[in-house]
């Protein structure tokens, strides 16, 4: 097999003796071979993963490293606006660029289901080179596990990321002071809504799309203006509310968000007025909360705003003095209310 | 729709109403709202941060996984325990705490429970697994009783004999006038359930407020809407007036929705039920009616109800019925927490509790 063979993005499936994984596939034999020939090393072949060790050779850079991991498990695996791949690429490149560090390499583990449609996997892997090539980061080690049927679901993926620091960058959420503002570049819990609306079957009038997108092109950009960034952080579980709470709890400072300046789409709106849920609390996947004096307010938006992921980026809220270490809103009518940290899923109302 | 529901929360027409009110309360009056989503609308927007001290809102019993018996919660558990049955729920039944353990602890220890968004759906997948034994948990006020009572109707029609329903069904006006007759009862004026009255109507309420002397007015859940409410029964108060009044009349018709009243009548009896918390009120609930007697879950598995304690600590009954406010309970955000209920307000989203933890742990005095 020539490993320098490349696929177009929109290949057909390379021809393989099977129509789904067996458990032979994570084997570690002729299957997982073929699997890793065929598939793996056509779309993201590049020349660290194809040294062929256990681990993966890097080079040696100067600065500091910052490294985080992420496993995703999303059902369903293609859903309106990504799927599982796309997700595993970006939810690892956004949690680097939180750390003000610029993304290089990324691990890729599958834990797959047996009886999973290599069509699937296909698609997903197809998914993983495009998201990757975007975000500029290279695959360079591997896993490929097989479970049961009934003991996974379908794909499930971990990614594991490498990123250089980048220098005079100073972020971190005991810095959030008073006098800060909250910036975040667009609309709030698309990702979570389009996930509950294919899962559930529910229909809206207008399909919403998962948000998911690398940020560091645009936070690269940004970081580059050595601006003075405070706190950074990508609201995906429990949105928006769960990640200014847990600044608020580390930095013992208030947040206040005003209710009006939330950036929310129809359709998320309606979905979580029907649906009984708020958008404060649902998942994003392409969304960065950028804290910084306000000062620089202005400099960090207009940057921000030349990019395609930030084209809505706004001040949604400030911190405070009062209320310490409490995440708080003021409504729509001019009320203040807390914004408490989730608790458990958000179950569906009843009546 | 969207547009249609900033209407009703629009700040200068709640300055407006803020206003008016203010402008007519002369002395101290205490309100109920019937129904939990009116207590997390007044939570989540802070109403009575906005409204005049003198007056006071308490929260009622108008919540249905609030008041729903823990030994029929005990009854839910033990049928999700047994193999081939899948137990099929509202989202919010699953973390209330019967007397050992909730829906989701059995869920997780390999139990087949289900969260639905519709009563039909748990038909769907009773029609899916033929083999095996699937029940609905039927939990709610006269807003979700239609809908499964549309879905027994359903499935009686499908010749769907492996389906049936957990009934807990209760009715408002029962509940107003127990509450009124009790000896503790503080209440003045009641702002009544919009979507309840949607279904049945106004009429009910008239015997109730001409018997007790005092104003019901219909309700709805949007920050104007209270505040209509709230308005319009304080106006009745303070010129001495009683009866039915309906501020909430973009919704609810005098005759409500006599197609869902039919069905009620078709489906259900009326039944004595007991309340969480609370204890039984006569003729308070809605039982599945002989004709369809065969979807009764608890016939049908020849279920006895056990007796079964509450939590000691817990004060849900007295919160329940207005005679304490959540930041009143010793327990309220220590021992007892969304995360670790000791009680079914703190669990549900139309709880006092839950509401009171989520929107109201901070002063009034905001800046």
């Amino acid at each position: 097999m020539n490993h320098n063979t490349r696929y177009t993005l929109q290949c057909p499936i390379p021809k393989t003796d099977y129509e789904h994984i067996l458990l032979a596939h994570g084997g570690g034999g002729k299957l997982t071979k073929q699997l890793i020939d065929k598939m793996i090393y056509p779309l993201l072949g590049n020349e660290i993963l194809e040294q062929g060790h256990d681990g993966a050779f890097l080079p040696s850079m100067e600065g500091d490293l910052a490294m985080t991991t992420d496993s995703f498990v999303v059902d369903p695996i293609f859903f309106p606006g990504g799927d599982i791949g796309e997700l595993a690429v970006n939810g690892t490149v956004n949690d680097l660029v939180c750390c003000g560090a610029e993304p290089l390499y990324i691990s890729l583990a599958f834990i797959l289901e047996e009886g999973c449609p290599l069509d699937d996997l296909w698609k997903i892997i197809q998914s993983i080179a495009s998201a990757a090539k975007s975000a500029g980061v290279q695959v360079v080690t591997g896993d490929t596990k097989v479970v049961e049927k009934g003991k996974g679901d379908k794909i499930y993926i971990n990614t594991t990321g490498i990123g250089r620091v980048i220098a005079g960058m100073d972020i971190s959420p005991d810095r959030c002071s008073e006098g800060d503002v909250v910036i975040i570049n667009g609309t709030i819990g698309d990702h979570g809504i389009a996930i509950m609306t294919e899962r559930e079957g529910l229909a809206f009038e207008s399909t919403v799309k998962s948000d998911t997108v690398a940020l560091n092109g645009m936070m690269m950009d940004l970081f580059s203006e050595l601006p003075e960034i405070h706190v950074l952080r990508d609201p995906t579980r429990g949105g928006v509310a769960s990640a200014l709470n847990e600044i608020c709890h580390s930095s013992g400072t208030g947040i206040r968000l005003i209710e009006d300046l939330l950036p929310v789409t129809g359709g998320v709106r309606g979905a979580c007025e029907v649906m009984g849920l708020d958008p404060l609390y649902i998942a994003n996947e392409g969304k960065i909360l950028v804290i910084v004096p306000e000062k620089g307010a202005e400099k960090v938006i207009s940057v921000m705003k030349k990019h395609e992921a930030g084209k809505e980026s706004r001040i949604i809220g400030r911190v405070t003095r009062e209320h310490p270490g409490i995440l708080h809103l003021e409504t729509c009518i001019g009320s203040t209310r807390i914004v408490d940290m989730i608790s458990g899923e958000q179950l569906p109302r009843i009546c | 729709m969207l547009k249609h529901i900033d209407e009703y929360r629009d700040k200068k027409l709640v300055e407006t109403l803020v206003r008016a009110i203010a402008a007519t309360v002369t002395r101290k009056w205490t309100l109920m709202e019937i129904c939990g989503g009116q207590t997390h609308s007044i939570m989540r927007y802070k109403l009575q941060d906005l409204i005049p001290k003198e007056i006071s809102l308490i929260h009622g019993p108008g919540c249905p996984v609030c008041v729903t018996p823990v030994e029929l919660i005990d009854l839910a558990v033990e049928l999700a325990s047994r193999p081939g049955v899948i137990l099929a729920s509202f989202g919010d039944m699953l973390r209330v705490p019967g007397s050992q353990h909730d829906l989701l602890s059995i869920k997780a220890k390999g139990g087949d429970v289900r969260m639905v968004y519709s009563p039909l759906d748990a038909l769907e997948i009773a029609a899916g697994f033929p083999d095996k034994e699937v029940v609905f948990f039927g939990v709610g006020f006269e807003t979700t009783a239609p809908a499964v009572a549309l879905t027994i109707k359903q499935a009686h029609l499908r010749k769907l004999e492996n389906f049936s329903v957990l009934v807990s069904h209760v009715l408002v006006p029962p509940a107003i006038e127990a509450l009124l007759q009790s000896e503790h009862s503080r209440i003045d004026g009641f702002l009544a359930a919009g979507h309840v009255c949607t279904v049945m109507g106004t009429h009910e309420y008239e015997p109730i407020a001409k018997r007790h002397k005092i104003p019901i007015v219909v309700t709805g859940f949007e920050p104007v809407d209270i505040l209509l409410g709230i308005r319009l029964c304080i106006e009745m108060l303070e010129q001495n007036l009683s009866g039915v009044e309906n501020a909430y009349a973009r919704t609810v018709r005098p005759e409500g929705n006599p197609e869902a009243r039919k069905l009620l009548q078709e489906i259900y009896q009326p039944v004595d039920r007991k309340w969480r918390g609370i204890g039984t009120i006569p003729g308070s609930g809605l039982g599945i009616a002989a004709a369809y007697r065969k979807y009764d879950a608890q016939l049908k598995f020849e279920l006895q109800e056990v007796e079964a304690k509450e939590s000691e600590i817990c004060m849900a009954g007295k919160i329940l019925t207005g005679q304490m406010k959540p930041s009143d309970c010793k327990a309220f955000g220590t021992l007892c927490t969304p995360e670790k209920p000791l009680g079914a307000p703190m669990v549900s989203t139309e709880g006092a509790c839950s509401a009171y933890y989520r929107y109201s742990r901070i002063a009034r005095a905001d800046p």
